[in-house]
């Protein structure tokens, strides 16, 4: 009888901001569906309460059916039978539910069976649904796919493809393949156009696919023979029905062992071209990468959620020394700490979600008429936004949830290590999310062009005019000191004019961008809900200052000839530098 | 092919999750501390009908339910799960109604209904926890019954199959339609609400719901009827007033004990052999062991 949703009043907090206004004018373009659907909204207010009224769904099944089937999920796993996949017994059961109850499509516009969701409310369920199963996250959250299918395909392919995913059916986009992990213009894959099929055939393997035997495959492939590079790659869509490709092996994984990562072996399997030739990885891919990343940075939310609360519920119920540990300040501090982490990166999800919002959804009228001036400035506005939180949300919400999960388990003590309680599983399902979808790594390489442009410091200034309550301006004004630092840190790096000094220091720069960010955020949510937020605030605002002290000692200690000694050299290039 | 299903089901405070709170002073259920909810098994009895409905297409879903007017949550929860309309019987005079002034009410109301081929309904429910109701209903109607089911086997125009949970083992049976079947907990759990059903429904009122709205919603009843729940009182369902709620309620309360358990087979023993020894002798003595 949990419900993931009510249980967390942050959650509704968030889905309330002020922007959803904005957002829910741009989605629902004068509420004119309601004529032709009867489950469109007749006005914001009624948009707002069908959001909320669709995530009690969401956080009723996944209180009731996905987080109690996880364990057993985790036990059984899937198999490759016959090169097809069998999913374990409770993800079919998960499967079961979520397309009853019709949660599949959600941001698919009315016309093609969806919902028409902002991305706001459908990242607040990718958010709950992780807290009760990452691993089952990945395969709802393959409806991402239908997104790109949408942006790219053309409307034939809208009109075949994308009311069988509102209906239910999986998707998953093939990209990695043995030599092509990170990258992926390396991809191998063979797509021949064949005359007498009249279609495309792909011939080659794909590895670590999620959930590699789904209905609906986006598959990035080489279309124009002899390229080497991402130029010669194009996206393409598969329909299982027309057959062609087999699972040879499900990887047997750390974590997420719910979700099926797969072999997969295309033999002449037949296949639609999406989009245009040449712009698979260049265009369609990136795109559906910061899609997917955004995902992961809810999925990096939902776990710190589950690791915080089993903490919490195990501190309350272990007693040692006569009380409960929950009493002991060292348990304290690492508690507060977990939650303050586990608002700090919701508050940069939700940030992050409203900005792709609201430039999707402007892209999106921009399909069916001219924009207008003022338009294509928000548009401009809001996409160089979503560019820069995307990778800083992603790296940030995936290692909180390593470091929240490592917590968990710490407070669990001896128990904690075994396999009776859920935050070992929580561990080793939060490993992958600062992995997959981009390294933490690759992240910041994404990230630090807003560091060097100013995205971040435009942003944080914008924040630091915003009026705050009078028992809030002493916060308010440490924020200010540390954005100095953060500008005066910048400047050191960028005065050397030397991109590989700029590379060194780019984890130091893009931490200190993303936590000052984010108590910046904290900062107008407590404002707005002191009791909710207040407490994160403070705890959040004292880590990030230790952060930012720290990477800023070290940069300004730092001497530029010792970048030598982090390097790498070989044996061989050793003896022939002492030569010279 | 097609068939017309009516759903039995009642509004019941959560028993399953009492508080301190949950009876009054006088010994009385205390309505207002306890959430209303849709009864588990009558939402057993759901499933099952929509299990049919989904397997014969054409088949279509009503509600029947009686309780005061916000029992109309009722109704909408079958729409939000794929159920195509239903009835609230609410009247000051079905009020206080025992077994077989309820069973009388809803047999009136059915018949007002008509045309119809199963009626489903919950084995019982969590507050009086009777299960007289369904079986009576089948009674005044004069069908067969089908108590305890756990599994639909099969069903076709003239006939049901169900598995029934007996209390040694289970019990095919089959009966002539129309008939009316009443489900065990332990058998399929109901759906998830529908998203798309659940917008769209959400704004399904009956007309004294709607009078008391206070949204701008009111004007959306004329363009869609189906928004419109229906209400029924005692004169609607042509029922007779004397066998209507307490006038038509033989069961009288005679008077309500409040029960404190207590651990009456626990006992404390001492660490000494003559005590352990007695134990032992007690324990051979009754059967529990040897």
């Amino acid at each position: 009888m949990a419900n993931f949703y009510t249980d967390t009043p942050e959650l509704r907090y968030h889905l309330n901001h002020p922007l959803m206004k904005r957002i829910v004018e741009l989605k629902e373009r004068d509420f004119t569906d309601k004529d032709n659907f009867d489950y469109a909204p007749y006005d914001f207010e009624d948009a707002m309460d069908n959001y909320d009224k669709v995530l009690e769904i969401v956080g009723e099944i996944c209180g009731d059916i996905i987080g109690p089937n996880a364990e057993d999920v985790d036990h059984e796993g899937p198999q490759a039978i016959d090169g097809r996949v069998k999913y374990a017994s409770g993800t079919a059961e998960n499967l079961d539910a979520t397309r009853k109850a019709g949660l599949m499509g959600m941001a698919m516009p009315r016309r093609y069976g969806g919902l028409n969701f902002p991305i706001v409310p459908y990242i607040m369920a990718a958010d709950i649904v992780s807290r009760a199963d990452a691993g089952f996250e990945n395969l709802w959250g393959l409806q991402d796919c239908a997104e790109t299918l949408y942006e790219f395909g053309n409307e034939e392919q809208r009109k075949k493809y994308l009311p069988r995913v509102c209906n239910g059916e999986t998707m998953s986009m093939d990209l990695t393949e043995p030599d092509a992990g990170s990258d992926l213009q390396s991809v191998m894959l063979k797509a021949t156009y064949s005359e007498a099929d009249g279609c495309w055939l792909l011939n080659g393997v794909k590895r670590f696919i999620t959930n590699g035997d789904s209905d609906i495959h986006l598959v990035l492939a080489r279309s124009e023979e002899g390229t080497k590079d991402g130029r010669g790659l194009s996206m393409f869509v598969y329909d299982k029905s027309s057959g062609g490709v087999t699972v040879r092996r499900i990887e047997n994984k750390m974590g997420i062992k719910g979700s099926p990562t797969c072999e997969l072996v295309y033999k002449n399997a037949k296949a639609e071209l999406c989009g245009d030739r040449k712009l698979g990885l260049i265009k369609y891919v990136m795109a559906l990468m910061n899609g997917a990343r955004l995902g992961i940075c809810a999925q990096g939310v939902g776990l710190s959620q589950a690791a915080y609360n089993e903490a919490l519920a195990y501190a309350k119920d272990r007693a040692q020394f006569g009380k409960a540990i929950i009493n002991f300040p060292a348990v304290q501090e690492i508690l507060s700490v977990m939650k303050s982490k586990l608002d700090a990166s919701r508050a940069l999800l939700y940030e992050t979600a409203r900005f792709v919002d609201v430039y999707k959804a402007i892209e999106d009228v921009q399909r069916d008429r001219k924009l207008t001036p003022e338009e294509r400035t928000e548009l401009k506005k809001y996409s160089k936004l979503a560019d820069a939180f995307t990778p800083i949300g992603k790296a940030m919400a995936s290692e909180y949830a390593n470091q929240n999960a490592y917590d968990s388990i710490q407070i669990h003590g001896g128990s904690g290590f075994m396999k009776d309680y859920a935050c070992e599983r929580i561990y080793r399902d939060a490993r992958i999310t600062s992995i997959y979808e981009g390294t933490t790594q690759l992240q910041v390489i994404a990230a630090i062009r807003h560091v060097t442009t100013g995205t971040y410091l435009g942003q944080m200034k914008t924040y630091l005019e915003q009026p705050v309550k009078p028992e809030l301006e002493f916060y308010k004004e440490k924020l200010a000191k540390l954005t100095e630092y953060y500008e005066k840190a910048v400047n050191m790096v960028t005065d050397k004019k030397d991109t590989e000094y700029i590379d060194f220091h780019a984890r130091r720069l893009v931490e200190m961008a993303s936590t000052i960010i984010m108590c910046y955020l904290l900062l107008n949510d407590a404002n707005n809900n002191e009791e909710l937020f207040k407490k994160s605030l403070i705890v959040y605002l004292n880590h990030t200052e230790s952060e930012v002290n720290k990477h800023y000692s070290f940069i300004a200690d730092f001497a530029p000839e010792e970048l030598g000694y982090y390097k790498y050299v070989s044996a061989e290039e050793e003896s022939a530098q002492e030569e010279v | 092919m097609s068939l017309k299903i009516i759903v039995l089901a009642k509004q019941v405070p959560d028993t399953r999750n009492v508080g301190k709170d949950a009876m009054k002073a006088d010994g009385t259920v205390n309505r207002a501390a306890l959430p209303a909810i849709f009864n588990p098994e009558d939402l057993n009895a759901l499933e099952l009908a929509l299990q049919i409905k989904e397997e014969n297409p054409g088949t279509t879903i009503q509600l029947l339910t009686m309780g005061p007017p916000r029992a109309a949550d009722i109704i909408r929860e079958g729409l939000f799960r794929g159920a195509d309309g239903g009835y609230l019987l609410t009247d000051r005079a079905f009020a206080g109604a025992d077994t077989l002034a309820t069973s009388y009410a809803l047999s009136c109301a059915i018949k007002k209904i008509g045309n119809y081929d199963i009626i489903i309904s919950g084995r019982q429910a969590i507050d009086g926890d009777t299960a007289q109701v369904g079986p009576q209903v089948a009674e005044k109607l004069g069908i067969p019954q089908i108590t305890y089911a756990e599994e639909l086997i099969g069903v076709n125009s003239e006939s049901i199959t169900i598995k029934r949970r007996i209390e040694k083992g289970v019990e095919t049976v089959k009966a002539k339609l129309p008939a009316l079947i009443t489900v065990n907990g332990t058998a399929k759990e109901c759906r998830p609400r529908n998203a798309k059903l659940l917008l769209k429904f959400k704004h399904a009122k009956t007309v004294s719901e709607q009078i008391n709205l206070d949204e701008d919603y009111t004007n959306i009843y004329s363009s869609r009827p189906e928004l419109i729940l229906n209400e029924w009182s005692t004169k609607d369902v042509d029922a007779n007033l004397e066998e209507c709620g307490l006038s038509g309620s033989p069961t009288k309360v005679k008077k309500i004990e409040n029960i404190v358990f207590h651990a009456k087979e626990s006992k404390r023993l001492g660490a000494s052999d003559d005590e352990i020894e007695e134990l032992i002798v007690e324990l051979i003595t009754n059967h529990t062991i040897g």
